[in-house]
């Protein structure tokens, strides 16, 4: 997947000018969508609008659309937006699979399903059951995705992508089935199933961030160990990877990351694919690297599809899953068509 | 529902004649099995509902001699139902044998292959657009379903059909097309979308003689037709150099074998909504239970299409009574299991390519 092959020389590459100038940009690039997606909706306000919301001194209604709707959405889809993108570079990492993306594969479903099953269940719609339900479901598929990956040995990237595809059908019919026979859990389901930033309690995001923290720290401390053990198990070993370890912490991280995403912002596909890719000709192929760019590289597109997502259907809206996938899906088919060596 | 036994004989073969010949009686046998079964279900769903009808009583109606309540019942009510069950399953099943055998991959089915998903497009443009009819939705429906195919077609399949990679290409098409069905739902008024919701998930529920009767004269010279198209299938299925040496016309055969497919498949979406994986896992079921026989049995994915789907729409509607679960719920969910099965199973048949 490297974009260009690292120069033979007795240093390693380093960060240098590039990444220097994509990390300034890419903060700028960030903070002008974050302002975006606080100012434009079914009611755009303007950026002094925004600041006096902010600062509690404008108009009631200004105040109140500023910091309970425009801002809480923002920083849920920071949030999200930065938990997708890492967890699909780690997917992708860990199943050495071009085409690794959380949606995809159906962890967004296992998740999708875990919570529309104690919905239906226990009739609980507390955020605390669906946090904890979404985090079962990715929990449980996450490690379903990477046995199955192990199992079939890496033998086709497609391969893996139709066995989410098939897991995603199976989890999502019986979601289907859950919310149809119990009006209430389709009531609750419904908007959560189409992927939305609405309506997130600004608590649950708190709550959420810090689990997304601990999954990033996870997912840093083995980025390099992936690294290496990309290299060949063997050889991982050889330097000093204890690549068990690694792998665990990784699809620990991931779990952690895709669960709060989805909890957030319900099953989101495609988001997971797209950052990677997009990033790795920008700053290079190291696992941290990226980590660490799709930091910003993830909100941007969120927050974009998004505003997108807000300004295609005005006044209504679409859920933002919609435009992900509109944006997402069309990335598959060229990954599909460009690796010829990789993908047939 | 019915737990399907076909019971196969197991003797150790002594002579080539006598096998060939015991090949043939298997093959009798798990058809005349399939046929006992789709019957069992057929009258077991003209039983079964609110008002529960003795399966005595159901003979009797069928014969036209039952009394006036159990007759509009079962011929009026429940007949129109399981009929399309049943012969919409066998379109499905013939139709992804069809594609399977030309595709040379057991993935290479129409639903797969985003098929549905165009055909859902095509149907939510026209039942949005207000004008809406049973014929214009069909309509609509076949132009989608057609266009996609053929789109997902020159993306993925230009240089062959038999790889993961153009199956992939289905998916992410479908994914295009899935959000932009969503999009067009948020856009109609919620008396429409609701109407458009029930079409995409798929239902034979409310399905009466005025919908059977078109679909059934419409599947009527299709079924006719296929049994000539058997001798082209096992032609083309020796590859193409081998079969224009046979003297076979292999594009001309191909593209017939695919309008049949596509119209088969077509008929069945417009009348009941997308009714993804039947034409997935028919053929392949029927693979199974016909082992002894070359390639895949088109009259063996017809009898399979047909008990799957009257199977799903049974427990779709009397599983969880009072509660009516679309059939495309039931077959997506079974169906999804069976693609795992089949990616994961022993024999890893969905490997090719």
């Amino acid at each position: 997947m490297t974009a260009s092959t690292p120069p033979v020389g007795r240093r390693a590459p380093r960060p240098g000018a590039r990444v220097l100038a994509f990390a300034g940009a890419g903060c700028g690039v960030l903070l002008l969508v974050a302002a975006a997606s606080v100012a434009f909706g079914s009611r755009t306000v303007g950026i002094h609008q925004i600041v006096q919301g902010l600062a509690h001194t404008g108009p009631a209604d200004i105040v109140t659309l500023v910091r309970e709707v425009r801002v809480p959405r923002t920083a849920a889809g920071l949030v999200a937006g930065a938990a997708l993108g890492a967890a699909g570079i780690l997917i992708q990492a860990v199943t050495r699979n071009p085409l690794g993306d959380p949606g995809l594969l159906g962890v967004s479903s296992g998740s999708g399903f875990a919570v529309t099953l104690t919905v239906a269940l226990t009739g609980s719609t507390g955020v605390t059951a669906t946090v904890w339900s979404a985090f079962a479901g990715a929990a449980a598929v996450t490690v379903l995705i990477v046995v199955v990956a192990a199992a079939t040995g890496n033998r086709h990237p497609g391969q893996l992508v139709l066995v989410g595809v098939a897991l995603g059908a199976v989890l999502s019919g019986i979601q289907a089935a859950l919310t149809l026979l119990n009006p209430r859990t389709l009531d609750t389901m419904r908007a959560w199933s189409a992927g939305t930033l609405t309506g997130i309690p600004p608590g649950t995001t708190a709550f959420l961030t810090l689990f997304v923290a601990v999954g990033l720290f996870a997912a840093l401390t083995v980025a390099r160990g992936l690294d290496m053990a990309a290299m060949g198990e063997d050889l991982a070993r050889g330097l000093g990877t204890r690549t068990h370890l690694t792998r665990a912490v990784a699809i620990a991280a991931i779990t952690l990351l895709a669960g709060s995403a989805t909890a957030l912002a319900g099953p989101l596909s495609f988001l997971g694919l797209m950052v990677p890719h997009l990033l790795r000709p920008l700053i290079g192929p190291g696992t941290r690297r990226l980590l660490l760019g799709s930091l910003i590289v993830g909100p941007v597109l969120l927050l974009t599809a998004d505003v997108a997502a807000r300004l295609v259907t005005r006044p209504g809206e679409l859920p933002v899953g919609v435009v992900t996938a509109f944006l997402g899906a069309p990335l598959l088919l060229i990954l599909l068509h460009s690796r010829k060596g990789r993908i047939r | 529902m019915t737990g399907p036994t076909t019971t196969v004989p197991t003797t150790t073969a002594p002579g080539a004649r006598r096998s060939r010949g015991r090949r043939r009686h298997r093959a009798a046998g798990t058809t005349l099995t399939l046929t006992l079964l789709g019957a069992a279900v057929l009258i077991a769903s003209l039983a079964a509902g609110d008002i529960s009808v003795p399966v005595p009583d159901v003979l009797h109606a069928l014969a036209g001699r039952g009394d006036p309540l159990t007759s509009t019942v079962v011929l009026t009510w429940r007949l129109p139902r399981a009929l399309l069950a049943l012969a919409l399953g066998a379109a499905l099943g013939l139709s992804g044998a069809i594609f399977q055998t030309l595709t040379r991959n057991p993935l290479g089915s129409p639903d797969v292959i985003g098929f549905n998903t165009g055909a859902s497009t095509g149907a939510l443009a026209v039942l949005l657009s207000g004008t809406a009819g049973y014929t214009r939705t069909a309509l609509g429906a076949l132009i989608g379903g057609l266009a996609t195919a053929a789109l997902v077609y020159a993306l993925g399949g230009r240089r062959s059909t038999a790889t993961t990679r153009f199956v992939v290409t289905g998916i992410a098409v479908s994914a295009i097309l899935t959000s932009v069905n969503t999009w067009l739902m948020y856009g109609a008024d919620t008396a429409v979308a609701a109407r458009a919701a029930q079409w995409t998930a798929g239902s034979l529920d409310a399905l009466g003689w005025e919908h059977a009767v078109p679909a059934l004269v419409a599947l009527a010279p299709l079924a006719l037709i296929t049994p000539f198209l058997v001798r082209t299938l096992r032609v083309l299925e020796l590859g193409d150099d081998v079969a224009t040496a046979l003297g076979a016309r292999v594009v001309r055969g191909r593209l017939i074998l695919a309008t049949v497919g596509v119209a088969l498949t077509a008929v069945a979406t417009s009348v009941a909504g997308p009714l993804a994986f039947v034409a997935l896992a028919a053929p392949q079921i029927a693979r199974l239970l016909y082992r002894r026989t070359p390639g895949i049995s088109l009259p063996g994915a017809a009898l399979t299409g047909a008990l799957l789907l009257a199977g799903a729409d049974w427990v779709a509607a009397h599983a969880f009574a009072p509660v009516q679960l679309p059939t495309g719920v039931v077959t997506v969910s079974t169906g999804g299991a069976y693609l795992l099965w089949l990616l994961l199973g022993p024999r890893r048949g969905g490997r090719k390519g």
